[in-house]
């Protein structure tokens, strides 16, 4: 029978260093992509991935299961990520008084798209695509962010997330809305469904999609 | 109908919808995440089923959520595990008090002669104290008070018999009224007694 995190968070406590290994394993991977999609800059996030269990590996002596493992390390994360972001906006506007700086960098990196097309067209509007979401989500205030990622890509419950914001589930309800709301309206040329953007190629080449 | 009758019902239909609609959104992604209680989903059906822009709202938000999940998962690198393995073995080790003994048998020996010191100490304390020593003198005294009064208290029982001689009590009021001269008296006395 499968331990459960907080049962594995406790023999971590005991002293099993197996039970570590297993948390790693399985959040390993959500964690770099919650971060990542906080950061946009997959460096960061690995390095504040790994923040993250460092955290829950020093804190494993005074850990006492008072909550779901996964509200406690993904208020870690968040606190972390929003931490990170606020000092690089810092860091970037002490930049810019003296220099431009090249801020497409990170936005021009190709993301890595499964290979569901075969066609080479098709991979660049799947690519296209992911990067107008992806700025759109970025461009959605930090909280409201933090938000729609643990809801939408973690599938955390509203009462989790509260938690994990520190607001009521109340309040999250309407974060979410404005949130959602934001993103229809930024994304409303892939949501519409009159504008298609990945038939403009073949719009504009003047065949029929 | 009155001049205007027919304004003031739309505006209020106007208002009432917009407060409606107001409601929906705090319970519209619940209810499109299927979370919503039955009462909270009714309601919204039955405000959709009339409100032709918020069902646009929901079908958008609904193709919206279609369109997030286009967005792809990113891997760690292959460096990750490692990197975290190398940050956790370069954490200072947490030392407990007993993890600075190099050996137990030297652990034993501060135990002891912490023990022996804090024994030595309160019997020193107790000796030297002026103010302990002559609670105790006093203390002494008391004692030995005790003791001679229990004593005369014995003496006092061991005497009840005396006391309690039929014929002494009998002859008492005899005895008040023999001459004065006491000596002959007690003389008088012993002598019956015997």
């Amino acid at each position: 029978m499968a331990r459960t995190d907080v049962q594995l968070m406790l023999d971590v406590k005991a002293g099993d260093e197996q039970s570590f290994e297993l948390l790693l394993r399985k959040y390993r991977t959500p964690l770099v992509n919650f971060l990542f999609r906080m950061v946009r800059d997959t460096a960061v996030a690995e390095d504040l991935a790994q923040e993250v269990f460092l955290r829950v590996y020093r804190a494993r002596e005074e850990y006492a299961p008072s909550a779901k493992f996964t509200t406690w390390m993904f208020r870690i994360a968040t606190n972390l990520a929003l931490n990170s972001v606020r000092d690089n906006r810092h860091r970037k506007m002490d930049i810019s008084m003296d220099q431009t700086v090249d801020m497409g960098e990170e936005e021009q990196r190709p993301m890595e798209v499964p290979d569901r097309t075969p066609s080479v067209e098709q991979e660049l509007v799947a690519r296209c695509r992911a990067e107008l979401i992806m700025k759109a989500i970025h461009a959605l205030p930090q909280k409201q962010r933090a938000a729609v990622l643990l809801h939408k890509y973690q599938e955390l419950d509203y009462g989790e997330i509260a938690r994990v914001l520190e607001c009521s589930e109340c309040a999250l309800k309407s974060l979410l809305f404005r949130a959602y709301e934001t993103l229809r309206v930024e994304l409303a040329p892939l949501v519409s469904p009159t504008v298609r953007v990945d038939r403009v190629p073949a719009d504009r080449s003047g065949q029929p999609a | 109908m009155k001049y205007g009758e027919g304004s003031e019902v739309h505006m209020f239909d106007k208002v009432n919808s917009q407060k409606q609609c107001a409601a929906l959104e705090s319970k519209l992604v619940e209810y499109l995440d299927g979370r919503a209680r039955p009462g909270d989903r009714h309601a919204v059906e039955e405000h959709l089923a009339g409100c032709a822009s918020c069902r646009l709202r929901a079908d958008e938000f609904r193709a919206l959520s279609r369109v997030l999940d286009e967005l792809p998962a990113i891997s760690p690198s292959p460096s990750f595990d490692a990197a975290l393995r190398a940050r956790i073995a370069a954490e200072p080790a947490r030392r407990g008090f007993w993890d600075w003994m190099p050996s137990p048998r030297l652990a034993f020996a501060v135990t002891a002669l912490v023990a022996v010191s804090v024994w030595m100490s309160s019997t020193h304390r107790v000796t030297t104290n002026p103010t302990l020593a002559s609670h105790a003198i006093q203390s002494i005294d008391a004692i030995e008070e005790s003791k001679v009064t229990a004593e005369s208290d014995f003496g006092m029982i061991r005497d009840l018999p005396v006391l309690e001689n039929y014929d002494v009590i009998s002859k008492f009021d005899a005895l008040s009224e023999l001459p004065v001269s006491p000596a002959a008296s007690r003389n008088e006395v012993m002598q019956e007694n015997r």
